[in-house]
């Protein structure tokens, strides 16, 4: 297995490429230009297509009108991007279009800033868009996953016919480390649904509008199972110190690297920390969470916004222990030793 | 012919059945509607070309939303405005494929004008149907970015004004501006005259994209006899007599004679190539050379700052590089955007044999300044005990404290002995090397012309790793 050196934004692009993408429209934007920069250089070279769209709306919809055509296709951008995106992502999940967008998140709201926050938990894990929809979220917190889920992306946007979110921070797609890269992914699922311009595919159809209401309603049940098989199979998350941990912090993306090292000094200390990271956003790992709230006495939510995957978590926990909550915003990211303090504070 | 013009099209559906309720054989589209006439032209001329199976219809918001109720084609249905942009990821997936992308005025000269504007200056190989009715049939008559002046909508209820809401849009003559588009030509479907010259319109823009993968763009001047409050040739003649006024019909732009094919063709490649086109290699390590290394106790992080130019983050990436050579966890974490156009870069480094938290470095346990704001900037935030290795060649004051150990280096002195002030920075790669013991120096010679992958420049800074090296040695 060949081992990299590698730029978050360009290990997404890599893993990508080796899991099939052909397609990449995108805009560029701060901190989320690499991706754009690495799509330029190597889709192409892989046999793909890469187009600078005009601008986010237009990107998105030829995110739309590739993946109708059966391409593997993705795009990247950053808060504002995907606020403009935000239609063209709720017509794709509408039309159940397999795709992959990044969102490289920055500091908001507004211009806000290009440091790293964790704000659009909400805007992409919610939704964004219009109506009753859900995308896969994935939420790496190193160079290997941005490179792993750029691959595994791919694999559950087709295995769900749904677009598939990656949720990372101007940190994580910035920073560089070794990554353990994986062998291509050479075999896909046929689509035999797409329009492809042949005769084969020449009575199929790819819309989101359904004018009866009874087939609209028809089809957000079908949606919402769809949803449901997700929450059943593809929950994804990691433990560190769980088993008899007293309080459990729970944090994704670049803050649970912070965390992880806070729960490592506080175990030196010999408070029993654990921690507890969503890999899956949506689906949400809370029967997990729930279960720990079972055992565990305390928990401290860290994130770098102003309480967004808090929620989830007390919806997880319903009540049965008390949910502590540390954050950091506007492009700052919390410190070891605040989370420390933070956590002395609650078990004291 | 007189088959085309007594039975519909094979292109249309036999019975539209995705069309709801119990007609199945009637459209949606009022008597008189441009819309009708404009779909019968389309698909006739897909029969005949022999391209209905290779044909991807795209409908629009607005009446002809529900365009795929009738075409027998692989059917795509775009967001409002969007078609263009819809069509070219469409298009460049299926390059054989014929695209259409049929809009009207409020999708293509208003919300959209900026995805058509584009998709027609790329040459994307699609033809556009454009209806231009001059109001927003669908939603029930609001001003359209086409209405005339004086046109009283729903929206403009004293009729439009051009103090107000500004001139009809020409999209014809806007289009015809561009560079790419082979053929643009404002039609009108108003009297069979004008509808049989709209045929070979429809006819001529197929061909281009069927025959050389052009971008075509047809306006059609039509009816919409509901909002109009108009019947069929009343209409049809508001549309001569009125709506022609402000809508010259006829060609706006025609190079198909000089129009050389443009196909956008992947390229083809093996799965075996993969890896080489991602820059994906082994890395070149000889395991005996850095055994002794695997199991030393490391426990580095780097706080690397000065001047953007001076290689500061190229210092950063080095280390880590060579860090991970050794098979320790390494991070690597620049400060980027606007922070670095002001002039100053830094970057934080762990070298570390065991899993690393978070990659962000507040307390270094050595600092490296290569100018006076960086070291006036972190050397309160070092570890006690910790180092700070500084460029006295271009810092001219000492650290303070004495709680670390200070490390005078003059590395831009030593780099411009060496003929080029660029290598400052591994000569400090050498001096942190020596210091520390953290990583084999001839593991370090050895590929540090992979890490850098400018092989002009690797004598030279394997020179300046020695350099900074020995300084250390010799400070004893």
């Amino acid at each position: 297995m060949a081992k990299q050196f590698l730029k978050g934004n360009v290990a997404i692009v890599k893993g990508a490429v080796l899991a099939g993408c052909n397609a990449y429209y995108g805009y560029p934007i701060t901190p989320a230009s690499e991706i754009a920069e690495a799509a330029a250089k190597y889709v192409p070279e892989a046999g793909g297509t890469f187009l600078q769209a005009e601008s986010e709306i237009a990107a998105i919809n030829m995110v739309y009108g590739a993946a109708s055509g059966g391409a593997r296709v993705m795009t990247a951008s950053s808060g504002p991007g995907i606020s403009l995106k935000a239609e063209g992502i709720s017509y794709c999940a509408g039309a159940e279009l397999p795709c992959v967008i990044v969102s490289i998140v920055r500091g908001g709201p507004g211009l806000g800033n290009i440091g790293p926050e964790q704000s659009d938990y909400n805007q992409i894990v919610k939704g964004g868009g219009h109506g009753n929809y859900k995308t896969i979220v994935l939420s790496p917190n190193s160079v290997q996953e941005m490179f792993d889920f750029g691959q595994l992306s791919f694999e559950l946007a087709d295995k769900y016919r749904n677009p598939v979110f990656i949720m990372a921070d101007g940190f994580t797609g910035q920073m560089m480390e070794p990554v353990n890269i994986s062998e291509p992914k050479i075999e896909y699922p046929e689509k035999n649904w797409a329009v492809k311009g042949t005769a084969e595919t020449s009575d199929n159809l790819i819309t989101s509008i359904q004018l009866a209401h009874d087939d609209l309603e028809a089809h957000n049940e079908k949606l919402q199972k769809k949803y449901s098989i997700m929450e059943e199979e593809e929950v994804r998350y990691e433990e560190l110190y769980i088993t008899d941990a007293e309080i459990v912090l729970v944090a994704f993306g670049i803050a649970s690297r912070v965390v992880q090292s806070a729960v490592e000094e506080l175990r030196k200390e010999g408070i029993k920390a654990g921690m507890f990271r969503p890999k899956t956003l949506f689906p949400f790992p809370k029967k997990q969470i729930s279960n720990l709230s079972k055992r565990a006495e305390k928990f401290l939510v860290v994130e770098m916004n102003n309480g967004q995957m808090l929620d989830d978590v007390k919806l997880a926990i319903e009540g049965r222990k008390p949910v502590h909550f540390y954050n950091r915003m506007g492009g700052n990211v919390p410190s070891i030793k605040e989370i420390r303090e933070k956590v002395l504070k609650i078990m004291r | 012919m007189a088959k085309n013009i007594l039975t519909r099209s094979t292109t249309f559906y036999d019975e539209y059945y995705r069309k709801p309720g119990a007609d199945k054989k009637n459209t949606t589209y009022c008597p008189g509607c441009g819309h009708g006439i404009l779909h019968k032209l389309v698909a006739e001329a897909l029969e005949d070309f022999g391209v209905r199976d290779r044909s991807i219809f795209i409908s629009p918001v607005g009446c002809s939303v529900f365009g795929y109720y009738y075409f027998h084609t692989g059917n795509i249905q775009a967001a409002h405005g969007r078609a263009p942009a819809v069509g070219t990821g469409v298009k460049r997936a299926n390059p054989d494929s014929i695209v259409i992308s049929y809009q009207g005025d409020g999708d293509l000269a208003a919300i959209g004008g900026l995805e058509i504007l584009h998709a027609a200056n790329r040459g994307e190989g699609m033809t556009v149907f454009f209806v231009n009715n001059a109001i927003y049939g669908m939603t029930g008559g609001q001003m359209a970015p086409t209405s005339l002046e004086g046109q009283v909508t729903t929206t403009t209820p004293r009729g439009r004004s051009i103090e107000n809401e500004g001139y009809p849009v020409k999209m014809s003559e806007i289009i015809a501006t561009l560079d790419a588009p082979v053929y643009v030509e404002r039609v009108m479907l108003a009297d069979t005259k004008s509808i049989m010259h709209a045929r070979k319109a429809v006819r001529k823009a197929l061909k281009i994209q069927i025959e050389g993968n052009g971008f075509a763009f047809v306006e059609a001047l039509a009816a919409c006899t509901s909002n109009l409050r108009k019947q069929g040739p009343e209409a049809m003649n508001w549309v001569k007599e009125v709506q022609q006024k402000i809508f010259p019909i006829g060609v706006k732009k025609d190079i198909s004679d000089d129009f050389e094919a443009m196909r956008r063709e992947h390229k083809k490649v093996k799965f075996e190539e993969l890896f080489d086109l991602l820059d994906v290699h082994e890395l070149n390590i000889d395991k005996e050379k850095v055994q002794k290394y695997s199991d030393k106790e490391v426990r580095q992080h780097f706080k690397i700052a000065g001047f953007g130019g001076q290689g500061v983050l190229s210092l950063g990436t080095v280390l880590s590089e060579m860090g991970m050579r050794h098979d320790y966890e390494v991070s690597w974490l620049p400060s980027y955007g606007p922070e670095m156009r002001g002039g100053t870069a830094n970057c934080s480094v762990k070298i570390s044999s065991r899993k690393i938290g978070t990659p962000l470095v507040d307390n270094p346990t050595l600092l490296v300044a290569m100018n006076r704001p960086s070291l006036d900037k972190f050397e309160d935030a070092v570890v006690p005990e910790g180092i700070i290795i500084y460029d006295s060649s271009l810092i001219d004051r000492k650290p303070e404290r004495d709680d670390i150990e200070a490390i005078a280096l003059p590395a831009t002195k030593i780099a411009d002995e060496l003929g080029n002030t660029k290598v400052a920075n591994m000569v400090i790669v050498g001096a942190i090397n020596e210091k520390l013991e953290l990583l084999s120096q001839e593991v370090i010679m050895e590929s540090i012309g992979d890490v850098l992958k400018k092989a002009k420049f690797v004598d030279i800074n394997r020179k300046a790793i020695g350099k900074g090296a020995e300084f250390i040695r010799n400070m004893g």
